[in-house]
């Protein structure tokens, strides 16, 4: 069983409208979308869902008022400023932040009276489902929330275990925007990253600093351009950087609006091999069909 | 006023829409321009500024003095983060785990934890033609950038400044709300797209979430279907500015131009934008806020 990555950096890049083709071209695999705080997928795999889950990733600290004298002890202990003496009078005065709050608890251990306790707190949702392409695992994080590398984790655990149980031969998982904690937890362990970028000076920054990360973490990765035609001497930029870095570009997409009325549309922009729809088939669907020949090989 | 650029989906148009807004705005009042999305910061890319001053970003994260601890164990009991284990006398500190919220080192009974300073980011900072600008970076590999963008944020100069934009990163997570806290006004960018209406709605639900009056900047419009702006309409959502899809302005990004500079009529339009942030911030504050 093989688990591929599908990245960025940069977002709006196309992620998850590849991940949506390589949902219709692969075979005998789960789906997972880790961007779970602006998860997307589920918008073109319109999913049954089966199981929902609470997530409770952190804990908040929470004040009993009657226990509370005011001393200001855990308003100097927090770090993150989520404890404020507010307006108002004696013991009711002090107030926690609960956005601000990190749930580090050290004011429930300072204080006095043992007035603060840390409460679990639902940060979101997570979600089996069946597709038409398959079984996803997707997530949705509570607004505003914290802990999404921990729900990360969470959507992969589950995803790998219903590999296992089911025999599969891939997981193929759409994975956050940026660097940072959830893409991170994303990226841990992966049999290949596919970086997907544009040729825009953004797209290039951007895939340099995920490629870092990449190789921070060790992990195998592959370019894929995407919308190449917007501007094809930056897309030939791209493919010279990659050729001296010793990164394969396994595919150049081109702009094709076919594939942003299939968006509008709501379904992925391949249509199954089987479905006679081929003929019809446009520049940008069909090399998203290359592409998953070279991602698959490479996989092997 | 602090405006905060934002959106739920990546690659909507944020840096555009903060970098052509400052760049309208820099002849007429003192403009500073923070790029937050510390993950990805792009909008140098764009303005080109000349950064004269870096600082570091530090976390502070626990040393165990070996010869004093008695191997009791409190420190990884108090740590929420597992970022300190005790096995006996043996602890392990696992810095990129540390919040740096002080806990292990303060309930110590041996008084065996110092600190010391972790680099976790950077911030540099400097002017791009008359806007003060500022950037963040977190390090590669590091997992926590919300400290990152409240060091960014900490460079806002209020006093000196009449407007403050920030460049926020995608998403609707703790770096989100690191960035968007306090502000003003948000600006929501999106794209006529059901993945740009699926995170507009979550992306508005965090402006609520923090009390932040808001508005919509609706990017490639044109493209993808109507559902967007029925949306917009039907929940009283002010849409601020429509930028059809032009290939001419995607190539103009791409390369790392200046809208405003390149298009009179987006001039234009990034001038009614800010006449329109103007007025709903003021109203939206006493709306939301109620009278001080």
């Amino acid at each position: 069983m093989k688990e591929l990555l599908v990245i960025s950096g940069k977002g709006g890049t196309g992620k998850t409208s590849l991940v949506g083709g390589f949902a219709v071209l692969a075979e005998n695999k789960v789906l997972a979308d880790c961007d779970v705080d602006a998860a997307d997928l589920h918008l073109l795999l319109k999913p049954t869902v089966r199981e929902t889950r609470e997530f409770y990733g952190s804990k908040k600290a929470v004040l009993d008022h009657e226990r509370c004298t005011g001393c200001g002890v855990c308003v100097e202990a927090c770090r993150f400023g989520a404890i404020n003496m507010g307006k108002g009078h004696g013991n009711t005065k002090v107030q926690i932040d609960p956005i601000s709050c990190e749930g580090c608890a050290v004011c429930s251990y300072a204080c006095p009276r043992g007035a603060i306790t840390m409460k679990d707190n639902l940060s979101g949702y997570w979600f089996t489902s069946d597709t038409p392409y398959g079984p996803l695992v997707h997530a949705r994080l509570g607004v505003a929330e914290e802990n999404s590398g921990k729900l990360v984790t969470q959507v992969r655990r589950t995803a790998r275990s219903m590999a296992e149980d089911q025999g599969l031969d891939y997981i193929i998982t759409d994975g956050p925007p940026g660097i940072g904690c959830p893409v991170i937890s994303s990226i841990s362990g992966v049999d290949l990253a596919l970086i997907v970028t544009e040729p825009t000076v953004a797209g290039t920054h951007d895939m340099e600093r995920i490629l870092q990360l990449a190789r921070h973490f060790d992990t195998k990765t592959m370019v894929c351009i995407n919308k190449y035609d917007l501007d094809e001497g930056k897309a030939e930029e791209i493919e010279r950087y990659c050729h001296d870095e010793g990164i394969q570009v396994a595919g150049k997409i081109p702009f094709d609006e076919e594939l942003v009325n299939a968006l509008a549309r709501g379904v992925p922009a391949v249509t199954p091999a089987d479905s006679g729809f081929n003929q019809r088939e446009g520049r940008a669907s069909k090399a998203i069909r290359e592409l998953w020949m070279k991602v698959s090989s490479c996989l092997e | 006023m602090v405006i905060a650029v934002a959106s739920g989906k990546g690659g909507t148009g944020k840096t555009t829409i903060a970098v052509n807004l400052a760049l309208t705005l820099e002849r007429d009042m003192p403009v500073q321009l923070l790029d937050c999305d510390v993950e990805e910061p792009n909008a140098h890319l764009f303005l080109h500024p000349l950064l004269d001053v870096s600082e570091k970003v530090t976390l502070p994260v626990p040393v165990v003095d070996h010869s004093k601890c008695n191997g009791c164990g409190r420190c990884s009991e108090v740590c929420a983060f597992n970022a300190i284990i005790a096995i006996g006398t043996h602890v392990m500190v696992f810095p990129e785990l540390c919040h740096g919220c002080g806990g292990c080192s303060r309930f110590c009974p041996m008084s065996a934890i110092s600190e010391e300073p972790r680099e976790i980011g950077v911030v540099e900072s400097g002017h791009a033609g008359q806007i003060e600008f500022v950037q963040g970076r977190v390090n590669v590999g590091n997992p926590l950038a919300p400290p990152v963008v409240r060091a960014v944020k900490s460079k806002i100069d209020a006093r000196q400044v009449k407007v403050v934009i920030i460049d926020a990163p995608p998403g609707t997570s703790c770096p989100v709300v690191a960035s968007l806290k306090d502000s003003d006004f948000c600006v929501l960018v999106t794209e006529p797209t059901p993945f740009g209406l699926n995170d507009l709605v979550l992306a508005i639900d965090v402006a609520k979430e923090l009390d932040i009056p808001f508005g919509v900047v609706i990017n490639r419009s044109g493209l993808g279907n109507k559902d967007l702006l029925t949306y917009c309409r039907r929940e009283k959502v002010p849409v601020l500015l429509e930028i059809p899809f032009d290939r001419r302005y995607a190539a103009c990004y791409a390369r790392g131009g200046r809208l405003v500079e390149e298009f009179p009529e987006l001039k234009e339009a990034f001038r009614r934008l800010w006449q329109r942030i103007r007025a709903l911030a003021t109203t939206g504050q006493t709306e939301f806020r109620g009278p001080s």
